[in-house]
């Protein structure tokens, strides 16, 4: 499996990075690499193989719909790189 | 003090022969002039350290004292610690202060241990050599040109180096075994669900497992006894009860069946290694113990089927780190897609972009089934090996990494050939089974791990067939030297 430089540019952006147009040939190397390694799993016949989610095969478990937790959004918005008034700042999104 | 075993600082600090504050002072001395060659802690909390300790000696006056009190041990910085900064080895993270502990942490603060600070690691866990943290590479004590493994890596180190008398770690791959392996320590990946998972920060989460490093298995039991059990906070912890590892230590090893898996000493395992490992098995042998070859023969896809699981998994977890809630922001965003492209970018180092990508590859519409799906599915060959050996055997043996540690920098430009270090590790993380590495003869005077994998849950009868060879062979007892 090879990837290009646009192939990169597509998967970059949907995993939100900023990569440079200079790194991009060398990210493709590099993922193409790792995919190379991946291929050995197509030579594996599985048909009829149930996929494994969970390596104990639990079911999620439920709780009843209620707090849990109390509420310490001070705390938590103590470690923001920008909070004001109980909220999350960001570059302004509605025009 | 630093060559005294959990159980002898345990007895010495109930009978006064030193208190639990001149314990800690003495660590963090030697951590002091010891560490800046190695590197091994991120965070030093010197005074919540000293404070814990004197906590510790209150309650030893008071005959109040747990099995652990007083015990300075060091957590792998990817466990929050109120109050204490917790890196996870990234810059997205260098300045956080989670608000809370995690579950591990809090146990063993019941417990009465005092933490001595926060262990360097790889980046977000990703890596086999501890060269991807943003804090700068770790040393092995044996040798510091070469790489003490990874991720736990400064666990590892500081635990070999006589840093702290034990220490957590975590492993999704790998990452506890491997460096115990490298770094000549004993170290217990317990079974997929055994210890809380709460405020371990996320790697991959169908494989991530906290554990323990210790210079002994008996001093991983003491730990461990008091880090696993069930919460109801972790929606994937196991709800089994916990025996106790310290009793089950010493039982007799007479007629336990052993299986040596021909796929885990074929090509690619240095000759060396084979041959300590075969001298241990050899030890087993003469305790009572029956060997059987076994066939594992879907292991070999662990590695590919990992860089399917693994990446997609922690493309997901990853996508937390928005540059909003708490992590690195970049400078001056001109909107809110630069803010998240920009600050994950600048937070995040090489190789977990590289996986990040990898994972968002394989997720991505039109390759699920190709990729992901086609992964479980060989992930329950590989479990189906081994359910079909534990019918044949009690534990399965071999080595824990296929070669003594190796130089920095020797495989930091291949990704690919990093990966295949943990090779004999991963199935066993696929699986959900627990695994634990202990040292054997050194080869060219670098330490070598014995890898033993049990059944689910059996992590006292790794403990004790650990324990059993420790009681008659001192290959655990060597400490590299300047560190002894």
């Amino acid at each position: 499996m090879s990837l290009d430089s646009s192939d990169v540019e597509k998967i970059a952006h949907l995993a939100r990075l900023a990569i440079a147009p200079e790194q991009t040939e060398r990210y493709a190397a590099d993922l193409s690499n790792i995919l190379d390694l991946v291929a050995q799993m197509d030579a594996v016949d599985t048909t009829d193989v149930e996929p494994m989610a969970h390596p104990l095969h639990m079911a999620q478990r439920l709780r009843a719909d209620a707090p849990s937790e109390p509420n310490q959004r001070e705390r938590f918005q103590a470690n923001a790189p920008l909070a004001e008034a109980g909220l999350y700042l960001v570059p302004k999104v509605i025009e | 003090m630093q060559n005294k075993s959990i159980a002898q600082l345990a007895a010495d600090l109930r009978l006064r022969t030193y208190s639990s504050v001149e314990l800690t002072k003495h660590y963090l001395e030697r951590i002091a002039r010891l560490d800046p060659g190695l590197n091994s802690f991120i965070t030093v909390a010197e005074e919540s350290a000293l404070a814990a300790a004197a906590r510790a000696d209150q309650a030893l006056k008071a005959g109040d004292a747990g099995p652990l009190t007083g015990i300075p041990i060091a957590h792998k910085d990817i466990f929050c610690t109120q109050g204490v900064k917790t890196t996870c080895g990234s810059r997205m993270l260098e300045n956080f202060v989670a608000p809370y502990d995690a579950t591990v942490v809090e146990k063993l603060a019941a417990a009465g241990a005092v933490v001595l600070g926060k262990t360097n690691m790889d980046e977000f866990a990703m890596g086999s050599s501890n060269e991807t943290s943003y804090y700068g590479a770790v040393k092995n004590p044996w040798n510091p040109d070469l790489v003490p493994g990874g991720s736990s890596g400064g666990s590892a180190a500081a635990v070999a180096a006589r840093l702290c008398a034990a220490a957590t770690g975590t492993d999704t791959g790998g990452s506890i075994r491997q460096p115990a392996a490298l770094c000549g320590i004993t170290g217990i990946k317990p079974t997929y669900g055994r210890c809380s998972r709460w405020g371990m920060i996320a790697f991959a989460s169908s494989l991530d497992q906290a554990g323990v490093m210790a210079r002994s298995a008996a001093d991983a039991a003491f730990v461990l006894d008091e880090m696993a059990g069930f919460d109801r906070r972790d929606s994937t912890s196991a709800d089994v009860p916990v025996p106790d590892y310290v009793d089950a230590l010493d039982n007799d090893l007479k007629g336990l069946r052993i299986g040596l898996p021909k796929e885990y000493f074929g090509e690619g395992l240095d000759a060396g290694v084979a041959r300590s490992i075969q001298a241990a098995i050899d030890e087993y042998r003469r305790l009572g113990a029956e060997i059987v070859e076994i066939s594992l023969p879907n292991s070999p896809l662990s590695v590919p089927v990992y860089y399917v699981v693994a990446p997609a998994e922690c493309s997901s977890n990853l996508a937390r780190f928005d540059g909003v809630r708490y992590g690195h922001r970049c400078a001056e965003p001109k909107d809110l897609e630069d803010l998240y492209k920009r600050s994950r970018a600048e937070g995040f180092g090489p190789e977990v972009r590289r996986r990040i990508m990898i994972g968002t590859y394989v997720l991505s519409a039109g390759y699920y089934d190709a990729y992901y799906l086609k992964a479980q599915k060989i992930r329950q060959l590989i479990a189906d090996d081994f359910k079909r050996a534990f019918e044949q055997v009690d534990v399965i043996m071999g080595p824990t990494a296929p070669a003594t540690a190796f130089p920095l920098g020797a495989k930091m430009d291949d990704p690919v050939s990093m990966y295949l270090n943990d090779i004999y590790t991963i199935a066993t993380n696929l699986a959900g089974l627990p695994g634990i590495s202990v040292p054997v003869a050194p080869v060219d005077g670098l330490p070598v791990g014995l890898q033993i994998i049990g059944n689910y849950f059996e992590e006292a009868r790794l403990l004790n067939v650990a324990h059993m060879l420790q009681h008659v062979t001192h290959w655990h007892q060597a400490a590299p030297v300047g560190f002894e």
